[in-house]
């Protein structure tokens, strides 16, 4: 019965411990982080927040899978449904703001700044 | 240093497939802050979005890394791609911000990363190895995933129907030209 069992387990779940994963995925979402703070381009900034979303998204699977329990998975496919609605409603905002500054630059955007 | 070398003798291909994707994700991931061509960003992200299925498959979800592609690199990064070609980015001026804005910003992101991975590495907080006794391999296929999601989580699931709606009336409504715009 135990060797059956030893060869069911994922590979990559025996041999990388799972605060490489951990890593990981803080190493993604500090590039996010640093590409929301560095750049004036809208889109890129939206790209860097997908990033962060995706960070989240790989550290709930490697939990789920690590501990084998289904519902992190499942909220990791409500993530990417939210995601989607998200990108669609952001894209909208960033093509009327095209339209009304003939820019996607943030920096123009300064009315709530004090 | 020698602790690591030490762990790196002990892996296996698919171990070295773990160090391989990794490296590749964290390179792409750059490429997308780093591009000064949007377009080059938004390849450089769908490379990274690969990737990360690659790395779902090997944590044994491929159900996720299916729905990764179809609907990261698939619909949502088309989406950005039609963004880019009709508001018809191809300046390479802006990026006005100082060099001291970005050194700034820069520290405070890697002064972030150093304190998360201290705390992620230190020995009081290290995670109990995976017990192997009760672990079921099947976790991420689809019909594990299916019973979970129409059983338990049914209710959240018909919700994503409704915000769906919202989110495609909320689109239409912020795109639709008004009587006297632009067109673009």
């Amino acid at each position: 019965m135990q060797p059956t069992q030893d060869v069911l387990i994922p590979e990559v779940i025996q041999q990388i411990p799972l605060t490489y994963y951990l890593i990981l995925s803080t190493v993604l979402f500090i590039i996010g982080i640093i590409g929301v703070l560095t750049r004036r381009n809208a889109i890129i900034i939206f790209m860097s927040i997908e990033l962060m979303l995706n960070a989240v998204n790989l550290l709930l699977i490697a939990f789920s899978s690590y501990k084998s329990d289904s519902a992190g998975q499942v909220f990791v496919f409500f993530i990417m449904a939210v995601a989607a609605a998200e990108v669609s409603v952001g894209l909208a905002i960033i093509v009327m703001i095209y339209r009304n500054t003939r820019s996607i630059d943030v920096g123009l955007l300064n009315k709530l700044k004090w | 240093m020698t602790e690591f070398l030490a762990f790196f003798k002990t892996l296996t291909p698919t171990g070295y497939l773990f160090l391989l994707l990794t490296a590749l994700t964290v390179i792409s991931a750059m490429g997308v802050v780093t591009a000064r061509n949007p377009i080059y960003s938004v390849l450089a992200l769908i490379a990274t979005f690969f990737c990360l299925s690659g790395h779902y498959i090997l944590l044994n979800a491929q159900f996720l890394a299916a729905v990764n592609i179809i609907v990261y690199a698939g619909a949502i990064m088309v989406l950005f791609l039609f963004t880019i070609m009709f508001l018809n980015l191809r300046r390479e001026d802006e990026e006005a911000k100082t060099n001291l804005t970005k050194i700034a910003s820069v520290i405070v992101g890697g002064t972030l990363m150093v304190m998360l991975i201290m705390i992620f590495r230190a020995k009081s907080s290290q995670l109990p190895v995976g017990s192997t006794v009760g672990f079921e391999p099947n976790t991420g296929m689809v019909e594990n995933l299916g019973h979970l999601l129409y059983g338990s989580y049914i209710l959240p699931f018909e919700l994503a129907s409704v915000l769906f709606l919202i989110a495609m009336v909320g689109a239409v409504m912020l795109g639709k030209r008004e009587a006297g715009d632009r067109h673009f």
